[in-house]
């Protein structure tokens, strides 16, 4: 009875599936409780209907919020040919996967070449979601990713020079070799990392985006109105740190958007052996924003729901969270055998590829023709090979590099009395310099 | 805690080649069959972990026993405390030792606390968390860190670290057995590369003793985990010189076996202590100043740290990072020409 007391209090947030195209949803009769809510950006407010259903697995009573999707489709005219893109937009979305796809490949081959080493996750199968949301950004926005940041960080922006020479760990890398192929950073294009451990972003995205909104509403800055993209997986919606900023953000309405890359594999834990409510959307209404759900492996529609998410942002209407269904199609990193999933599954989402479907869509659409696809495709390979053929030929860094940047003073702990570089001294990889 | 160490049966094949990572396995199965409220989870576990510790564990002896857990460090130890302080055996598996900063607080203030501020009322004795450290040469930042230092400086925990396939398996044993939660670090540097014929059956090694495993009269060598082996090598490069080296394996850092180290440099006069964790703070650094409290007269050189270096580490720069053979070789000498 507590619980569904608790939970019978709607927050003013609405959740809902946009998946247009689908058949609409209706929400599940019963009690109509009828606050009034603006819902990502729609010009129309919407009632949220109170649905109340009986979960006889916990012999309990609850209420949740859905809107109806009519009120909001509504607006958005679902004629097919408004959904699109423009000729441009299209090529430029296919190239950023192709880009994608080509990289991680790359990086693939290089590895089992022994040029890379380390950890490496691919994100191959993804990268809807990557050029979805990362594409409709502006270049001071912000993007704070996971260990799988690769893509991230090239549809941002960062050369694919800088990347694999960062990840052949070489002194030209974005980082100078020192971060490697979880630690993908840029100052120039606002790329806030790469982080190892899951979850270690979505806080250090949360300060950036109170930063933006200080700068905006303290310091009176108009042009401050960067939005900040936090990049996460299914296993991090169990960790603290998530629930955290869920709070925190939406408590302070911050320019953020919450994206959850839910391919429902943690390594080997299924994301439904985890999670005790799998539908990471409808966490986002309990902390106060709207959470959706999205098929990632549609660009078209993660765009659709990122450009409302970014624009809400970018507003000052506070977070989103996105939750993207997605899958990657190699295991957890190179050195995974990926043998817990099982082939039918692998084959569901091998079909719905994001290039494939994008690239079907445009051509059918006349947006594109098969010619500029392949040129595109050419292009990208060239870019690819030059990638590596920079970092191979790329400097390692100096041995002095080692004990740089440990603090502010660039140079670190390692400093003689002399001034020098301790590891200068001759001896040093002998052992007997003193560090 | 009762230790009934009749319940245990014993496997019935004879001894065998296993590596690592299936000794493990061999001493889980004797360690969960044992009660009937022993547990083992972490992350990815069911499936036999990443480092394949586990597998079959959870075919044996039932997916209650050993599951999963989400990707919570902090939920996953506290839980283990939890369970400990209902009477139960809880081995708590921390997927990489890199990943244990999350349950620091858990395990600093709950942990090594709760015996203390109940009273004895209440304990966490039974738990155990084994996590995987240290380096192993490609990992970098996150991947290869010897936290071990930061939970020598609580009052409460044990801290113990293997060297070998045998050792673990005795180890392991003994740290689930005491009646005082236990941090099991495993050095995952040697899953792969230590070899080794491992006796089936139970048997466990004293916690808090240390081991000379290299007499010597000339020098006294104090590490622990993978850095024993680099050490014996530098050991026998010194030998070559006329240098006899005498080599200790904590095996137990905290509480730490003072006697045996105070009794090798009383014999001879020289320390060296090597790790792979930063050497500003590390646990060298105690081992130290201990040493020098108790034999400063007897002392002929300074005592020795040869670490890593004080910076995060590397990703490519490991080699220079690491307290290698040939540091530790110079630094014998250095003490020894003292």
């Amino acid at each position: 009875m507590a619980i569904s007391m608790a939970l019978s209090s709607i927050s003013s947030s609405v959740s809902s599936s946009t998946s247009v195209g689908n058949p609409r949803r209706r929400a599940l009769h019963l009690k109509t409780q009828r606050p009034r809510t603006v819902f990502l950006g729609s010009k129309v407010e919407c009632g949220i209907r109170g649905v109340q259903h009986t979960d006889l697995s916990r012999n309990a009573t609850f209420h949740s919020a859905k809107a109806t999707l009519s009120e909001l489709l509504r607006e958005n005219t679902t004629s097919t040919s408004d959904l699109l893109l423009m000729h441009d937009e299209g090529l430029e979305l296919y190239e950023d996967m192709i880009l994608a796809r080509s990289f991680e490949d790359m990086c693939a081959q290089m590895y089992y070449r022994g040029k890379m080493f380390g950890f490496v996750h691919l994100y191959n199968g993804q990268e809807a979601v990557s050029t979805g949301f990362i594409k409709s950004l502006r270049k001071d926005d912000f993007v704070c990713s996971t260990y799988r940041d690769h893509v991230h960080a090239l549809s941002k922006g960062v050369p694919a020079r800088q990347v694999m020479s960062e990840l052949f760990g070489k002194a030209t890398g974005c980082c100078r070799g020192q971060g490697g192929s979880m630690h993908m950073f840029s100052k120039e294009h606002q790329v806030l990392g790469g982080f190892a451990f899951i979850g270690e972003g979505i806080p250090v995205a949360t300060g950036a985006a109170f930063a933006t909104k200080y700068r905006r509403e303290v310091l009176k800055d108009d042009k401050a109105d960067a939005v900040t993209v936090a990049f996460f997986g299914d296993g991090t919606c169990n960790n603290g740190q998530f629930f955290e900023c869920l709070n925190m953000a939406a408590l302070w309405k911050l320019p953020i958007i919450f994206v959850v890359e839910n391919n429902l594999w943690a390594i080997g834990m299924s994301h439904y052996r985890a999670t005790s409510i799998p539908e990471i959307w409808t966490k986002g209404p309990a902390f106060g924003m709207p959470g959706v759900h999205v098929d990632g492996m549609d660009v078209l529609k993660v765009r659709e729901v990122a450009n409302e998410a970014i624009a809400r942002a970018r507003r000052g209407d506070g977070p989103t969270l996105v939750e993207c269904e997605t899958y990657r199609f190699r295991g957890h990193s190179l050195a995974d055998p990926d043998e817990l999933r099982k082939p039918d599954e692998k084959a569901h989402y091998a079909a719905r590829d994001p290039i494939m479907s994008l690239k079907t869509y445009l051509i059918e659409n006349n947006l594109a023709s098969e010619g500029d696809l392949k040129a595109i495709e050419k292009k990208i390979d060239e870019i690819v090979e030059d990638s590596v053929e920079f970092a191979e030929a790329s400097p390692l860094p100096e041995r002095s590099q080692l004990l740089e940047n440990v603090f502010a003073d660039p140079k670190g702990f390692g400093i003689g009395p002399d001034g020098r570089y301790r590891c200068e001294e001759p001896g040093f990889t002998a052992g007997t310099a003193q560090v | 805690m009762v230790c009934n160490t009749c319940l245990f049966s014993v496997w019935q094949s004879c001894m065998m080649k296993a590596c690592r990572m299936r000794k493990l396995n061999l001493f889980y199965g004797i360690r969960v069959r044992a009660k009937s409220w022993s547990y083992v989870f972490g992350e990815d576990v069911g499936f036999g972990g990443v480092f394949r510790c586990t597998t079959g564990l959870a075919d044996t002896f039932g997916k209650h026993r050993v599951f999963n857990t989400p990707l919570c460090e902090q939920g996953i130890v506290g839980f283990g405390i939890g369970l400990a302080a209902m009477g139960n055996r809880a081995v708590a598996e921390i997927q990489f030792a890199d990943y244990i900063f999350p349950a620091f607080d858990q395990i600093v203030n709950e942990a090594a606390k709760f015996r203390y501020r109940s009273g004895n009322l209440f304990n966490c004795g039974g738990l155990t968390i084994r996590t995987p450290y240290g380096a192993v040469g490609h990992g970098a930042l996150y991947h290869s860190q010897s936290p071990e230092a930061y939970f020598c400086h609580v009052p409460g925990l044990k801290v113990v670290i293997p060297r070998s396939p045998t050792q673990a398996k005795g180890l392991l044993l003994a740290a689930i057995r005491d009646p005082n939660p236990v941090i099991f670090f495993e050095p995952k540097w040697l899953y792969r590369l230590s070899v080794e014929d491992v006796p089936e059956g139970d048997y466990t090694l004293p916690l808090s003793q240390a081991e000379v495993i290299r007499e010597g009269g000339d020098i006294t060598l104090v590490g622990w985990g993978a850095q024993l082996a680099i050490m014996e090598e530098a050991c026998v490069e010194a030998s070559k010189e006329g240098i006899s080296c005498e080599l200790i394996d904590l095996r137990t850092l905290l509480p730490w076996d003072k006697e045996i180290v105070e009794a090798s440099v009383n014999k001879t006069g020289r320390l060296l202590v090597s790790h792979e964790a930063p050497i500003t703070g590390g646990f060298g650094a105690e081992i130290a100043a201990s040493i020098t409290e108790r034999c400063f007269l007897r002392l002929e050189s300074p005592v020795a740290r040869v670490c890593g270096l004080d910076t995060p580490f590397p990703l490519v720069f490991e080699p220079f990072y690491m307290p290698t053979k040939n540091k530790i070789l110079d630094a014998i000498k250095a003490s020894v020409n003292f």
